[in-house]
């Protein structure tokens, strides 16, 4: 046999036209992934893409693969579905703010807590952007919008938190245009046993143009975003001079400077991807008080759904044999008429 | 006269009436299914045909003596063919005043009542709604009644066993079953394997249980119990020789489902969501990992009719469950399953609606729901099985249509046939036709619009399949790429070959028969679904009697078999008996432009043969 051609991006890109707006952060993103793509080692026809409904959800229109565009919300049970039918397929979600945390946020909270072996992707542009711009679930309050034309008044929710409160056992976040950043976690989601929660930061032009320019402004992003690194501290700012502090009056993390105030490196706290607690406080943290965290918050591994599932058919078989259907259907009390 | 006399008599006036009707009644605490389900056990050991008829309350345990908390279980048996549990009840056993109260009214004349003259407390009579003793008072004079102080008997002969008051008081039904089956002459030993197995880990309970229903069958072997009730023999049915057992429509759709997915040689990914009274089918198929069936309970209906789809998708069979608001739920995600032409099985357990309606009650009212109940135009296959061994049948049909025809299939059950149960003719699944799957390998000329020339069925290409890869939607797709397409021209033509593959399959499935009586005449009795017995049991009475009266029933309701409208022009009239407000009647209406005629019951309970016997009567004689 043959070794395996090498796949390049083209191999994953299909012939049809992609129609998100010109400059929709999604174009960056379906680039990022379709060079990932030959660089993980799952074969092509084993890769499956499933969507719901929104801009995002388009996406598996555009991969080479094998595919499924289903309907709002519904995309986690669909693939939960695909995962239970052949647990070898490699499965990813791409899903949006509207579709995964509004309409779907039931099956969003049930296939992490379940754990079922996917890589989910969550757009997030904070706006609803398929049906011409009204507020989402992710949007900040005051958000203006045709549904909410003097502002939006209801709290958002943040999706990284909201994926730890459901008990995802890997949660990340990156942003749509920095492919550098994006590819080594969706690599990370990708070889995480069980179901991985990916946000990205995604810039929509037409309805909530620049809402992320705060964190990816070479200007601002020094600021306002915190690179994660396991087992490394968390310092950010112009020359990594701030860092968090565990303030263990209030339990709750605060900026500081080090070197000011007798602060050294030894006050701030060090990254751990396996601790919940830190990675719930991370996943809260808002700009402009705090640099938002980017990278992997929480990496646990633990049995995935399907996994176990199969394994306790296996069991079952073990324990009963192999049966034969025909006699199962005589078991109980029979009796014979003759 | 005695319950035996009045059997007797009936039977040298009617020879074809030669069988008793039972029901057991107590709280819903008081263990009057597991009563029911073990004398019916003994009931088909002992040879005769039977039907059964559990009616259980909504609420799971309902305060101590309310009449909303009763349990009933009604057992039709006798020495002919049985279809139905019977009209009216000849032996009611009342476990306390509210079982007596809520049941009494559908006691014959003259049929025999055992009570527990300890339940009669004045605390329980006030509860069920009595100003005075019943057993007392003299209001039971047209009935034959048995009182005994079941409670005490029953603690003095489980008093060895050291069991605490409670537990003790529990074995009140198997005392009194002792006591039933003395009087039918059942014999005891399959009670007793039961209760060993279901008591394995604390045997000191079931040996209680024994000693109980050992007692109560002495008692009424040695006791005075009053002239004429003794031991009654019921002759052995004529049945078609082989191995039965017994099912509930719930065991038999299960088995044919798993026994479709052999016949089909595809796996079965079976994803519900808990409700009443659909639940028991996913307990039943989580019971048989063994045969590729991977059941999941999801975290509601959208989801589990979506992981199924994702199943189908995946390569394998996807199965949802549920009742009729479920069904509701699952609307939008069906329509994707249309759109997408992917196999899918949707069973619906039909119960009392609207809304959370009577869950525990029955029902046919959701077949306009699933022919028309989603948005735009899905069309898919409507079967609906008819019996609980019919359910075997008819689950096979459902994985047949839906996997060789790419489409999802709607199969119409309810409460009353999942829960009731009938002796079931082994099936030999070596006698059965495979229908094997056919997936798509080859990457030449492959696209995902392909479809079957003959059944229009679309391709089903899986993952894992090395060239196949392809993306299927809910957006319109053109029909020779499969690509997205607004096309006016284009949505135009899938939307009519969506339709011509579901029509298609008239020719794919058995014509019309008549189940019985003759293929024209005066009246045709036009049913679907469970109202099978009854029907069938008022037209063989009134054909005995000389009515020109026929049977026809319907397991094919979309589409229907190729011949029905010509069947159906054979007969002066046409009546459809429907536990609806008239769905059935008015499809055949618009579709035959026949002036068919309706009787509707909508009661939570199953038709009584004499119902549908008097609208026969009533019809003919009009029409006469
Ligand atoms: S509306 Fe926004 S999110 Fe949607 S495609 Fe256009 S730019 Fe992208």
């Amino acid at each position: 046999m043959n070794a395996p051609q090498k796949l390049t991006l083209k191999d994953f890109s299909t012939d049809q036209e992609v129609r998100w707006c010109p400059g929709c952060g999604d174009y960056a993103i379906l680039k990022t992934i379709q060079k990932l793509m030959p660089e993980i080692d799952t074969p092509k026809e084993n890769t499956v893409f499933v969507s719901g409904i929104g801009c995002s959800s388009r996406f598996p229109y555009y991969m080479e693969t094998y595919g499924f565009h289903t309907i709002h919300g519904r995309a986690p049970s669909i693939a939960t579905g695909v995962k239970l039918a052949n647990p070898e397929l490699d499965v990813w979600v791409v899903t949006g703010d509207g579709d995964g945390l509004s309409i779907g946020g039931n099956h969003m909270m049930h296939v992490l807590r379940r754990n079922v072996d996917l890589q989910i992707l969550l757009f997030n542009n904070e706006i609803y952007g398929l049906t011409k711009g009204q507020y989402s679930p992710t949007s900040k309050v005051g958000t203006k919008s045709p549904s909410t034309p003097d502002g939006s008044v209801d709290m958002p929710l943040r999706p990284a938190r909201f994926a730890l409160g459901a008990g995802a056992r890997f949660v990340a976040r990156t942003i749509d245009t920095e492919a550098k950043h994006m590819t080594p976690v969706l690599k990370r989601a990708h070889a995480h046993k069980g179901a991985s929660f990916v946000e990205i930061y995604q810039n929509c032009p037409v309805y909530n143009d620049g809402i992320f320019d705060y964190i990816k402004d070479k200007k601002s992003a020094a600021d306002s975003r915190l690179l994660l690194e396991h087992g490394a501290p968390l310092l950010f700012g112009e020359g990594q001079q701030k860092g968090l502090r565990l303030n263990l009056k209030s339990l709750q993390l605060e900026v500081v400077a080090l070197g000011q105030d007798g602060v050294t490196l030894d006050d701030i706290v060090v990254h751990d991807e396996t601790n919940l607690v830190l990675a719930q406080m991370l996943a809260g943290l808002s700009a402009p008080e705090f640099p938002e965290a980017i990278g992997v918050l929480y990496c646990q591994a633990s049995e995935s759904y399907e996994h176990s599932v199969y394994e306790q058919i296996k069991t079952v078989r073990a324990k009963k044999g192999i049966a034969d259907f025909n006699e199962v259907l005589k078991q109980g009390h029979t009796w014979t008429v003759s | 006269m005695s319950v035996v006399e009045k059997v007797s008599e009936q039977l040298e006036q009617d020879p074809t009436v030669s069988a008793v009707v039972v029901r057991f009644a107590g709280d819903s605490g008081d263990g009057m299914q597991l009563t029911g389900s073990n004398f019916t056990e003994a009931t088909a050991l002992h040879g005769n045909d039977l039907a059964t008829f559990p009616d259980f309350p909504a609420e799971i345990r309902a305060p101590a003596g309310a009449t909303f908390g009763v349990s009933a279980f009604q057992i039709y048996f006798g020495s002919d063919e049985v279809t139905t549990a019977g009209d009216d009840v000849d032996v009611l056993v009342a476990m306390n005043p509210a079982a007596l109260i809520t049941n009494l009214k559908d006691l014959l004349p003259g049929g025999l009542i055992i009570a527990d003259a300890d339940a009669f407390t004045d605390k329980n009579l006030v509860r069920a709604g009595y100003q005075s003793n019943p057993l007392e008072d003299g209001s039971l004079d047209g009935f034959r009644v048995i009182i005994i102080e079941i409670t005490k008997q029953v603690i003095a002969s489980v008093e060895p066993y050291g069991l605490s008051h409670k537990f003790a008081v529990r074995c009140k039904n198997m005392w009194t079953l002792g006591l039933v089956m003395w009087l039918f002459d059942r014999d005891r030993s399959v009670t007793i394997e039961n209760l060993e197995k279901k008591f394995a880990s604390k045997p000191e309970i079931a040996q209680a249980n024994i000693a109980a229903l050992n007692a109560g069958h002495s008692y009424a072997e040695t006791a005075e119990l009053p002239s004429g009730v003794e031991v009654y023999r019921i002759p052995r049915a004529e049945v078609k020789p082989g191995l039965y057992r017994n099912a509930t429509g719930t065991e038999s759709l299960a088995y044919g489902l798993i026994a479709g997915g052999r016949l089909a040689e595809v796996p079965l990914t079976f994803a519900s969501y808990p409700i009443t009274p659909a639940s028991s089918l996913l307990h039943t198929l989580a019971q048989h990992k063994e045969f590729d069936v991977v059941t999941f309970q999801a975290e509601d209906e959208i989801a589990a009719v979506c992981a199924a789809i994702g199943a189908s998708f995946g390569g394998t069979l996807g199965i949802t469950s549920s009742s009729g608001p479920g069904i509701s739920l699952k609307g939008e995600a069906i329509s994707l399953a249309c759109a997408t032409e992917l196999p899918l099985v949707i069973v619906n357990t039909q119960r009392g609606g609207p809304s959370t309606g009577m869950p525990t009650k029955t029902e046919q009212s959701d077949l306009n729901q699933a022919l028309f109940g989603r948005h735009a135009d899905t069309t898919l296959p409507v079967i609906a099985s008819s019996t609980p061994a019919d359910c075997f049948d008819v689950a096979i049909e459902s994985v047949r249509l839906a996997t060789q025809f790419s489409t999802p299939v709607l199969l119409l059950s309810d409460g009353y046939l999942a829960n009731a149960s009938e002796p079931w003719l082994v099936p030999d699944l070596t006698q059965y036709e495979p229908f094997p799957v056919k997936f798509e390998t080859e990457p030449e000329g492959f696209s995902p619009a392909n479809r079957d020339p003959e059944t229009l069925a679309r391709v089903w290409a899986k993952p894992g399949t090395p060239g196949l890869e392809h993306r299927i939607g809910g957006i319109e797709k053109s029909y020779t790429t499969g690509d997205i397409s607004y096309d006016p021209d284009n949505h135009q033509k899938m939307t009519d070959v969506r339709k011509a593959k579901v029509d298609n399959i008239e020719n794919f499935i058995p014509e019309q028969t008549v189940s019985q009586g003759t293929a024209t005449g005066k009246l045709a009795l036009v049913g679907w679904g469970s109202t099978f017995g009854a029907i069938h049991q008022a037209v063989k009475r009134g054909r005995a009697q000389g009515q020109d009266v026929s049977h026809i029933h319907i397991r094919y309701l979309l589409p229907f078999p190729k011949n029905l409208g010509e069947l159906l022009a054979g007969y002066d009239e046409i009546l459809v008996p429907e536990m609806n407000t008239g769905q059935l009647v008015n499809v055949l209406r618009s579709k035959f432009l026949i002036d068919a005629k309706q009787l509707n019951k909508v009661s939570g309970q199953p038709f009584k043969i004499r119902e549908i016997t008097e609208a026969i009567t009533k019809l003919l004689g009009e029409s006469a």
